[in-house]
């Protein structure tokens, strides 16, 4: 009886934030986000199971009857996938080149990033609201628009009425992820660079005076105070650019087009064949290709949940 | 360490084992209907007039994919080696949108493999017209019809490459043989003989018209031959749009079409299952004497599944799809041409190569693969069905007609045909109903 009194008191004190709080935290609200949990998983655990199952299986029989006859567990397309040196397999060299297209999409247009965040929001100079209003601005272009324009800039050049801007840079090759490292970050700087002003911003003013009256340059400030400071944010906008690197599609298919370059996403599609006929091999191949990002997520989604409040919420 | 760390650890590490269990070398293939490049074309003495293209390179984009791909690129290995060239080929599913983003992007490949001649004329702009040599080659090498195809406005700009023959219908020999049945030779001794399977207890035909993205296409070939057997003129007049899509006697085609697939007791499993049955698997039935028929083309051959005989007195087998009328002899054909974005001497040597007779009996010997090319012997194709296929497409006897949703407009040919003829199928439309809307979307 007493427990109870002391509950409805508290209810009768408590915030909006609190109710919410013990609302979402009561054991009806967990049950439904475990139901949930389990619905969103039931489609990848199927292309889990499906892909450890022998083409036959696969083409005669829905996933679930696996679980009737575990016996038939095969590895056999996984392997054929990663290392057949047929056109709809040898996905390792996809792989190795998602990878090596991921790395510098992320840290180049992070690193300048931070650099352009830091100048924007604690070096005073002339037009720098009206600089950091065109970045900003520019998040609303969608890349779609671009892709032709910055491919044919690659390709023939840049001319202005005769006059060369650019020349062309006549790539070929291995060469090409150049080019998808140049496409990536740009695609990627705006919002990174907004995202980071916001948190650059939030930092007290204080810190940055007290550092200048010993004497640090803005180049010491930016990597001895700035820098550990925003460390969470970076990481944050580093996941979130580094899984839609890992995801893109049409960057990679357009700017890197040959065999030597296509990243994984690329040819996932085409792996059935000519006329679909290979489609057994999508559930391996598409397991491969999340992976990498599932544990990535998996072992960075503390600094996940604050890039994306960060979005939401300011502070 | 927390626990969700602890657990995430975990699930990182079984992946890392999950990747490194299934390295466990690189799979055997197992590929039976794959020859070996024959000694003609391994003699680089033929190869003599192409000239020293030693570092010269040569990109070729195309929609061929997976192992059809890999026996094409085996056919090219003695043309690589023996002049020095390299040819590097890019297979995509997205030939389409790919073709329009590097050519607009100045990115064009230097020769392209064309599945649809539709599509190559939008290109006239930028394609590098075919030489006199290569243009003496094609002439020489296909009938009319064929060189017609590769000619935009005049000027001939590809020569082909592969060629489907697309008025099939799969049947089974023994099946056949059991009953006593004869392989029809009209359209109407072909109903009367499905009527007869059917008051046997047998529904005597499959279909299965599900293709992912491009569900419906088996279906407008359904039409297509039904249209091309009731005149050529017609069907030429239909596809280049001099007579609107809803002419009563396409929608009169159409119905005809019907008799066949919208008659219960004709279809295997019912009507309603046309558009959920993937085109791929539609005609596995016909091994185990469930149907009788299944029009496809001769590509399915590659399609059965493993163990089945493919021949003429085998498991199943294909006859072409019979005439309306005495004395015609049509063929419905798929196959790419081949377009180029550069003229180099490399890229000319290569197109040249392409439209020989050595390249085409080549290829007929290194996997399932039918040609138009004159001069070949069709006894040098791998599959029984693929002999037969050459043997029809080689006949310059034969009328030979363009699949004609390759040749319309996209937003017909690729978009409201497929759309249409899956609601028309599923009951959804009438036959005049849907080529109304049909008419209403070409541009």
């Amino acid at each position: 009886m007493s427990t109870r009194t002391a509950d409805q008191a508290a209810r009768i004190g408590e915030t909006r934030g609190e109710r919410l709080r013990r609302v979402l935290s009561s054991r009806a609200a967990s049950v439904v986000a475990i139901v949930i949990a389990a619905l969103w998983t039931i489609p990848t655990l199927g292309l889990f199971v499906s892909s450890l199952r022998p083409d036959e299986d696969i083409r005669t029989t829905g996933w679930w009857n696996f679980f009737a006859d575990p016996g038939s567990v095969s590895l056999y397309n996984y392997n054929y996938v990663l290392y057949s040196d047929s056109q709809g397999g040898g996905l390792i060299i996809n792989l190795i080149n998602t990878v090596v297209i991921t790395i510098p999409g992320v840290v180049v247009p992070v690193a300048f990033a931070a650099m352009a965040a830091y100048a924007l929001s604690w070096i005073k100079f002339r037009g720098r609201n009206l600089l950091y209003v065109g970045i900003f601005a520019l998040q609303v272009v969608p890349l779609q628009m671009a892709l032709i324009p910055l491919l044919s800039i690659f390709s023939s050049g840049l001319h202005i009425g005769g006059m060369t801007i650019i020349p062309a840079w006549d790539l070929e090759g291995v060469n090409t992820l150049i080019q998808v490292w140049i496409a990536h970050s740009i695609f990627g700087l705006p919002l990174a660079i907004f995202l980071l002003h916001n948190f650059m911003r939030e930092l007290p003013g204080d810190v940055m005076e007290a550092a200048r009256i010993d004497g640090a340059s803005h180049s010491q400030i930016f990597r001895k105070v700035v820098l550990p400071l925003v460390t969470p944010a970076i990481a944050s906008i580093a996941i979130f650019q580094f899984l839609w690197v890992w995801n893109d599609f049409l960057v990679g298919r357009t700017f890197a087009p040959g065999e030597a370059t296509r990243p994984l996403t690329a040819v996932l599609g085409d792996m059935a064949g000519t006329w679909g006929f290979g489609w057994t091999r999508l559930p391996a191949a598409a397991f491969i290709a999340i992976v990498v990002p599932l544990v990535v997520f998996l072992l960075l989604q503390r600094y996940f949940v604050r890039g994306l409040l960060a979005g939401s919420v300011k502070g | 360490m927390s626990k969700t760390r602890r657990i995430s650890c975990l699930a990182a590490a079984a992946s890392v084992l999950a990747l490194a269990a299934a390295a466990c070398g690189a799979p055997e293939e197992e590929d039976n209907d794959r020859g070996a490049v024959p000694d003609d074309a391994t003699d680089c003495a033929n190869y003599e007039q192409y000239g020293d293209l030693e570092g010269e390179t040569v990109t070729v984009l195309g929609s061929i994919r997976d192992a059809e791909a890999d026996e094409m690129t085996e056919a090219w290995e003695y043309f690589q080696s023996c002049t020095g060239a390299t040819v590097e080929y890019e297979g995509t599913g997205e030939f389409e949108s790919d073709m329009a983003v590097r050519v607009d992007g100045g990115n064009a490949p230097d020769v392209a493999l064309f599945p649809q001649p539709g599509l190559m004329s939008n290109f006239t702009d930028t394609l590098v017209p075919a030489s006199e040599e290569l243009t003496a080659l094609t002439t020489e090498g296909w009938t009319e019809d064929w060189v017609n195809y590769g000619t935009v406005d005049g000027t001939l700009y590809a020569s082909p490459h592969s060629s489907n023959a697309k008025s099939f219908i799969w049947y089974s020999p023994s099946f056949f043989a059991d009953n006593g049945y004869e392989v029809p030779a009209t359209w109407d001794d072909l109903i009367a003989l499905s009527d007869e399977i059917a008051a046997s207890g047998v529904t005597p035909w499959c279909a299965g018209f599900e293709s992912g993205g491009a569900t419906g296409w088996p279906g407008t070939d359904w039409i297509e031959d039904i249209v091309l057997r009731e005149s050529t003129d017609l069907y030429d007049q239909w596809v280049t749009h001099e007579i609107p899509f809803n002419d009563p006697q396409i929608v009169a085609a159409i119905d005809k079409a019907g008799s066949v697939l919208q008659n219960e007791e004709y279809v295997y499993g019912g009507t309603d299952t046309i558009s959920a049955t993937a085109f791929q698997e539609a005609g596995f039935p016909i091994i185990d004497g469930g149907c009788a028929f299944m029009r496809q083309a001769s590509f399915y051959g590659a399609m059965w599944p493993a163990g089945t005989n493919v021949a003429e007195d085998g498991d199943v087998f294909a006859f072409r799809f019979p005439e309306t009328n005495e004395g015609d002899n049509t063929m419905l054909v798929g196959g790419e041409f081949v377009a180029a974005f550069s003229d180099s001497e490399a890229t000319e040597a290569f197109r040249q190569f392409l439209a020989s007779e050595l390249y085409h009996n080549a290829r007929l010997q290194t996997g399932p693969w039918s040609t138009a090319r004159q001069g070949v012997d069709p006894a040098n194709a791998t599959t029984p069905i693929n002999q037969f296929a050459t043997e029809i497409l080689t006949d310059p006897a034969v009328t030979v007609r363009f699949d004609g949703s390759d040749l319309m407009p996209g937003a017909v040919g690729a978009s409201s045909f497929w759309t249409g003829i899956i609601q028309w199928v599923d009951g959804d439309k009438t036959s005049q109903q849907m080529a109304d809307d049909i008419e209403a979307s070409w541009p």
